[in-house]
């Protein structure tokens, strides 16, 4: 579903995602896997890259998502208003193998309803199941046959009964992942993609957080300023910079 | 979970914008930095609040009551404390440019800069005549006036300090201000909006101050580039209100590797046998938490500050004050701008306004927010220094006045001890003198001078796409 080869022309849309969820449960991890179909295992965090993008190719249309990590942030609870403004679509993580993760999970889900867009599509996305045993009593589909055991042993801690009862009660999306096999994590994204209602797409977004920033929004208002346009009149310009 | 390194190069203390820009450069210049805030919001002085913070904060009004409630969702106001706006040519903008903290922050035009003339009934506001052909345009000058002002503009147009025949045989670096006047023989109330509404001083002192007619041509001069940029006004104005500068700075620091705690109060600063600081005891603990918190220490070669973190280390050298008042109209007089600003220059002191609505999303359609700010002569009555301002505003739905605020600089420069501190926010009405002591801070902390340009090129570095 990821796509670089260029296709007929679709109409294309620019979607804010935003990353939630306690330090360590595998939030830059699953962008990297979805963004470059890779995996470092004891990654250090990355420096300089905690904003990416990649298309989404839908039969009817292009996403391209603006993807923002924390950059961290989250480690001593200190992220910033500005990181969840304007999100249409959150993926919120926990570790499957710490139950207190989802607990801090809920508690991102309470403050995006509480700050965010009315329309934002959240993702609740239960990650590392391939350190999960294929033993979870309540759970009969397994998905975890080629967990290696790498790590030390770990073993799920929270069952999908409970975290999808959760998510059906908020209306949120919900699957299992493992950003390590890269289980299931194309479809979270691609899920998102389907589930943003189509008249909250405004075409290739030019505001901030695009590529590039801000030029003349839509073409009416007037007033916004393209800062990036350096010596430029102002003119609109192509928001989209891949 | 994560530790707290043993040490670091940099220890930043408040989140304000001041703070934030160095905090962000430091990062991107590969330095260690651990920076942190009291508070549980980023911004501190310079952050925005929401409606029901603001009437806590000031606290006016009765126990039990909840008036924000009529004003729609608290969230959807954002409520500057600190009354500015970017110039749009102004080195903000650069800073803003060249770090890509654009990334995260949208900009809207101020629709309109005006300046108010005589008192009381018969006063008169226009629009700052920002060139040569809007000086011709203006309802400020009579006909003659007019093309000596025009003149005058042109002039400051062209001048260009490394061609001498563009000087028009004056040598700015000695004159007074008062010498140029008279030489384009522009009359008081001319000369009144170009100082205050144009070079946007505070006071009438820069007149007969030698050498200063440089520094207030390089001020006009700002201002007409900066209205030439957009064409609306020379002021830019960041969506969601001013707080939105510090945490886009904040983020970039964070990407290049700062770490962030808010909540957490600095229980101890330690320093050498030398006097020189050595490193910082701190508990992070957040609102409602129960228990001590998380108790840290780690050591750090420099701290930077803002003055409320080094109450004995800072002293006072004026007062602000200024009052927040909610609006469901424009201003009288400003063509039905939906944001403004509006300078009262008076004999000794302008009185300003920043007027912004929901065009900015600071607040929900139909309301703006005015700013009404001076610099206080006599802070005993200061609430009388704002008459001329809260009149001007028509009638009022909400008013949030403080006592005068105090602004403070740092006693020393911070070589000696290795704390360098910031200055308080200035009633300058932009945020020029705050990049002044960016740049200040920075010289005196890194020992040379920054450069912005090109900041983060050649760090071997990618910010993602
Ligand atoms: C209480 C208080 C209120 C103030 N209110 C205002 C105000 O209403 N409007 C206002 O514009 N300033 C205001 N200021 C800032 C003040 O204008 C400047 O500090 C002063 O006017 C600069 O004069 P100076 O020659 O002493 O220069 P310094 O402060 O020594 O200036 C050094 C250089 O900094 C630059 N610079 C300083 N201030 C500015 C500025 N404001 N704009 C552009 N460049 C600048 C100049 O290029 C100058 O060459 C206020 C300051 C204080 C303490
Ligand atoms: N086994 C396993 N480890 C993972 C998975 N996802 C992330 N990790 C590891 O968990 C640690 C934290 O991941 P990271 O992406 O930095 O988490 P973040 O703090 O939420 O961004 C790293 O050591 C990753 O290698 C996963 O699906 N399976
Ligand atoms: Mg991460």
């Amino acid at each position: 579903m990821t796509d670089s080869t260029a296709s007929a022309p679709k109409p294309s849309s620019s979607v804010k995602l935003v990353l939630l969820g306690e330090a360590a449960v595998g939030k830059s991890s699953l962008v990297l896997r979805f963004v470059n179909n890779d995996f470092q295992p004891n990654k250090e965090p990355t420096i300089g890259a905690a904003f990416l993008t990649q298309k989404c190719q839908l039969p009817s249309r292009t996403i391209k998502f603006e993807i923002w990590d924390t950059a961290g942030q989250e480690r001593f609870a200190s992220l910033a208003p500005m990181y969840y403004r304007n999100a249409q679509s959150a993926l919120v993580v926990y570790d499957m193998t710490k139950p207190s993760s989802l607990v801090k999970a809920k508690h991102w889900v309470a403050e995006l309803q509480r700050q965010a867009s009315p329309g934002i599509v959240i993702a609740l996305v239960g990650n590392k199941l391939d350190l999960c045993d294929d033993d979870d009593p309540e759970d009969e589909a397994q998905d975890g046959e080629n967990a290696e055991g790498h790590e030390e042993e770990a073993v799920r801690k929270v069952s999908t009964a409970e975290a999808k009862a959760y998510a059906e009660e908020e209306s949120l999306l919900f699957y299992e992942t493992s950003a390590k096999t890269g289980h299931n994590v194309s479809e979270v994204f691609t899920a998102i993609a389907n589930a943003i209602p189509e008249t909250s797409l405004k075409g290739p977004r030019t505001g901030a957080g695009g590529g590039t920033q801000a030029a003349i929004s839509g073409g009416q208002d007037t007033s916004r300023v393209n800062l990036n346009a350096r010596g430029a009149d102002g003119a609109a310009k192509e928001g989209c910079a891949c | 979970m994560e530790e707290i390194a043993p040490s670091y190069d940099v220890v930043v203390l408040g989140t304000g914008l001041t703070e934030c820009i160095l905090s962000g450069v430091l990062s991107v210049k590969g330095q260690k930095v651990l920076h942190m805030d009291r508070n549980d919001h980023y911004g501190g002085e310079a952050a925005s609040v929401n409606l029901e913070t603001l009437f806590k904060q000031y606290d006016n009004f009765a126990p039990g009551t909840e008036p924000w409630k009529k004003y729609g969702r608290p969230n959807d106001w954002n409520i500057d404390l600190v009354p500015k706006l970017l110039m749009s040519n102004g080195e903000l903008t650069n800073i803003l440019v060249s770090t890509d903290v654009t990334r995260y922050i949208e900009f809207k035009q101020i629709a309109g800069s005006y300046v108010q003339q005589g008192q009381g009934p018969r006063a008169t506001v226009a629009k700052v005549p920002s060139d040569a052909s809007e000086a011709l345009r203006s309802p400020l000058m009579g006909i003659f006036e007019k093309r000596r002002a025009k003149n005058f503009l042109q002039w400051v147009g062209n001048f260009d300090e490394a061609n001498p025949s563009t000087h028009n045989g004056m040598n700015l670096s000695q004159a007074t201000m008062k010498q140029v006047y008279d030489k384009y023989g522009l009359e008081a109330s001319t000369r009144d909006f170009i100082g205050h509404s144009m070079a946007l001083y505070p006071t009438d002192d820069y007149i007969d101050k030698k050498g200063q007619a440089k520094d207030c041509v390089e001020r006009i001069r700002l201002y007409v580039n900066s209205m030439a940029r957009y064409g609306k006004s020379p002021y830019i104005y960041p969506l969601y209100g001013l707080g939105e500068l510090p945490q886009g700075f904040a983020r970039l620091s964070a990407i290049y590797g700062g770490t962030y705690m808010l909540n957490t109060t600095i229980d101890e600063v330690k320093f050498d046998g030398s006097g020189k600081v050595e490193g910082i005891r701190a508990t992070m603990k957040e609102r409602g938490e129960a228990g001590e918190g998380m108790k840290f220490e780690t050591k750090c070669k420099k701290i930077l500050a803002d003055p409320s973190y080094f109450p004995d280390k800072v002293k006072v050298t004026g007062h602000l004050v200024k009052a927040i008042c909610i609006l469901n109209h424009p201003i009288d007089k400003t063509d039905n701008s939906d944001s403004v600003q509006l300078i009262i220059p008076q004999s000794q002191v302008g009185r300003k306004h920043a007027l912004v609505s929901s065009t900015h999303n600071v607040c929900p359609k139909g309301y703006y927010i005015a700013i009404v700010s001076t610099i206080s002569e006599s802070p005993a009555n200061h609430h009388l220094e704002l008459q001329p301002g809260l009149e001007r505003l028509g009638k009022i739905e909400e008013q949030f006045m403080g006592a005068p605020i105090p602004i403070y600089e740092p006693l020393q420069s911070g070589e000696q001890d290795g704390v360098f501190l910031s200055r308080s926010y200035d009633a300058s009405s932009h945020f020029e003198t705050m990049t002044d002591d960016v740049r200040d801070i920075y010289r005196r902390a890194e020992g040379e001078e920054l450069v912005v340009k090109g900041l983060k090129e050649g760090e071997g570095l990618v910010g993602g796409e």
